[in-house]
């Protein structure tokens, strides 16, 4: 059993986020867990980042996908909204994987948006929705770049 | 699981978020920037994703058999217990952005009191809803600022939006004939709580933007009956079209 549910995390943790496809849903803390029910069958347990996120689906049929290649049948995946998803629940390499593709990580409470590039915190917001729900568009004021940041939730 | 007291009251709520979501997406295409294309489609999103998950828990209540889709798709406007505010016409950009600025402020104070809410489901829309609302207001509060600030032309319309869409303030805080049980078994939260809260937001967004706001007369109500204007129901055939003409239809 332990060594079903471990088989079933390695396959499903590798899942891509459509939208920011370097990152996986385990870094972003999409993935709740993996667990076993009595009968044996594998439960994946997702939270999504917003209540109307598109990728969810996506990323609901790329996990049974996963499921079915690493020949686990029979899986369920549940959504599940308690407790409510949180920027802080992206992972260190999460973070890391954000800033190197030129988005800034979501700042902790009282921080400044980081400039990707230059790595400045002199940095001013310029719309707080960007081309999806989870970032903001943002200027460093030192290398005068415009960036996406994902937004603390 | 029935329970029709329940059921009414969590259909009502998926309503709200269905309709004003499903009006914000009308912006797609039209929005007068591309920054606000951007914003108005996230929180039209933001609106639906919630709608969604009560829908699935008001399925659950009813326990008919019926599915998000049934509920969303099958029903006609005499059966939509929204409020009669979110489904007043875009109108100009103002007018959208007085309709958001309207129930927004409502908005969040009613989901920050449901985080509390003795029913799990309930709360647990609630604390994503309350976050993605905190966003919201600020962009109904920051737009109000600038038009009502703005031009002589953009604080004209955003002063006639601010009093055209009034008489559908009082409904925000109107209690159906269940929803006192609710509140007092700790499922729903009282709404006339929510008033100074909303009364706080209103009237320092309306001063900071140099707006005026309206005496009380008439106030629009029925929303929660199902008695809505005929412009809910246009919406509704052009939302509902393709599973009516294909009942079930999946993508
Ligand atoms: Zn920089």
């Amino acid at each position: 059993m332990v060594v079903a549910t471990e088989t079933a995390w390695a396959a499903v943790s590798s899942v891509s986020d459509p939208e920011l496809p370097p990152l996986t849903i385990a870094d972003l803390g999409v993935l709740r867990g993996v667990d076993a029910d009595a009968s044996g069958r594998i439960i994946v347990r997702i939270t999504p980042t917003y209540s109307g996120c598109p990728a969810m689906t996506v990323i609901q049929m790329e996990i049974e996908t996963a499921l079915a290649k690493a020949g686990i049948k029979n899986a369920r995946v549940e959504t599940e909204l308690a407790p409510a998803w949180s920027s802080a629940d992206i992972s260190a390499e999460g973070r890391a994987k954000l800033a190197h593709m030129g988005i800034a990580p979501p700042p902790g409470p009282g921080a400044s948006v980081t400039c990707p590039r230059c790595e400045s915190t002199v940095t001013e917001e310029l719309s707080r929705f960007g081309a999806t729900a989870c970032k903001s568009l943002w200027r460093c004021t030192s290398c005068l770049e415009p960036f996406e940041a994902f937004k603390a939730l | 699981m029935s329970d029709p007291t329940l059921f009414q009251y969590v259909l009502g709520l998926a309503d709200d978020q269905l309709v004003l979501g499903h009006r914000l997406s009308q912006w797609t295409g039209r929005a007068p920037i591309l920054e606000e294309e951007l914003a108005l489609g996230n929180i039209a999103l933001d609106l639906i994703g919630q709608a969604r998950g009560l829908y699935q828990y008001a399925g659950a209540l009813e326990g008919a058999g019926r599915d998000e889709d049934a509920l969303a798709y099958h029903r006609d406007a005499r059966g939509y217990l929204n409020l009669t505010l979110v489904e007043q016409p875009n109108g100009d950009f103002a007018q959208t952005i007085a309709r958001q600025l309207f129930y927004t402020a409502m908005a969040l104070p009613f989901w920050q009191a449901m985080t509390a809410s003795t029913d799990q489901r309930l709360a647990a829309v609630a604390a994503k809803a309350e976050k993605e609302t905190a966003y919201h207001l600020r962009h109904a509060t920051e737009w109000t600022a600038r038009l009502g600030d703005g031009t002589d032309e953009s604080h004209r319309r955003m002063q006639a939006a601010i009093n055209q869409l009034w008489a559908f303030t009082g409904e925000l805080f109107e209690m159906i004939a269940a929803e006192a049980g609710l509140a007092a078994a700790g499922i729903a939260p009282d709404r006339k709580t929510l008033r100074a809260a909303w009364d706080r937001t209103i009237d320092a967004t309306l001063s900071d933007a140099s707006l005026t706001r309206p005496d009380d007369s008439w106030m629009a109500e029925g929303g929660r009956d199902g008695l809505h204007g005929e412009d809910l129901g246009h919406m509704l055939a052009e939302m509902q079209s393709l599973q009516r003409m294909h009942p079930g239809l999946q993508w």
